[in-house]
């Protein structure tokens, strides 16, 4: 049984990844960014309610929320915050080279994710992963083999 | 400015995925039909629910759930699910390039609907072959 989670705090912390992304892009702020990009790494490596937006929902938002009405699993979700990583990395090494094109791209490409997130739904990071996985197969493991 | 655009962009973007998702059409006429063997279970007599879903994926659930039970209630249609990530080869030959995408086949295998997004009850259960 795979770890399911509130699918309300995934959403939640889009809506901040929203707010700080869009900060970042109106003030060009490379610190700013890399604590966003921080905020990524926990999720991606401790999962969402580990990391600190899911840490807020759980103390702010969830006692004023009635129980969920269905779980989700946890792992897209996750996912999808080591892609919001490798844009946020990508636009903190761009911005550090003086690259502020490609700085901007970076971050206005993770913006349009954490809002079509926080907006629809849609989770854009979890859509790539069979685009991944077409391109870089995974190697088979023991598991596969055994059965 | 910048922001705004970006905004407007992901706000038609989202607008556009949310009508045409789940959305069940027909399929291509040219695509060869599928049997037991690439499938790794038995065809449906009347059609078979083909689900091609991976681990990083939200709305897989909802497409399970929905074709499972158009499964259970409707004689000779089957589900089946593979996941995408280790079936390559059929993935690129049936060009699938989001999950969940499933496919409606008709009793001899051959692909007669193709839905991207989770799909609705309704529409799958108006897809089936007669």
């Amino acid at each position: 049984m795979p770890t399911r989670i509130d699918p309300r705090g995934p959403r939640f912390a889009a809506v901040l990844t929203t707010v700080v992304l869009a900060v970042v892009l109106v003030t060009g702020s490379a610190w700013l960014l890399a604590i966003q990009g921080l905020v990524f790494a926990a999720g991606a490596l401790f999962g969402l309610p580990r990391a600190p937006y899911g840490l807020l929902y759980a103390k702010l938002v969830r006692p004023r929320l009635g129980p969920p009405g269905e779980l989700e699993d946890a792992a897209p979700p996750r996912f999808a915050q080591a892609v919001g990583l490798v844009f946020a990395v990508v636009g903190v090494i761009a911005f550090a080279a003086g690259l502020t094109v490609v700085a901007y791209v970076a971050v206005a490409a993770a913006l349009a994710a954490a809002f079509l997130n926080a907006a629809f739904g849609f989770c854009l990071g979890c859509e790539f992963y069979l685009a991944y996985r077409r391109l870089f197969p995974s190697q088979p493991n023991t598991t596969e083999v055994a059965s | 400015m910048v922001v705004a655009a970006v905004l407007a962009a992901a706000t038609a973007f989202g607008l556009w995925r949310r009508a045409r998702d789940g959305r069940v059409v027909e399929a291509r006429v040219d695509e060869q039909p599928l049997g037991p063997d690439e499938l790794g279970a038995p065809l449906g007599e009347r059609a078979t629910l083909v689900q091609f879903s991976t681990a990083f994926c939200q709305p897989c659930r909802a497409a399970r759930a929905t074709l499972a039970h158009v499964a259970a209630d409707t004689e000779g249609v089957v589900h089946v699910e593979i996941d995408a990530e280790h079936h390559l080869d059929l993935v690129r030959r049936l060009n699938i390039l989001r999950t969940p995408t499933t496919l409606v086949l008709d009793g001899t295998g051959r692909i007669v609907r193709r839905a991207t997004g989770a799909p609705r009850l309704a529409d799958v259960r108006a897809a089936l072959p007669a």
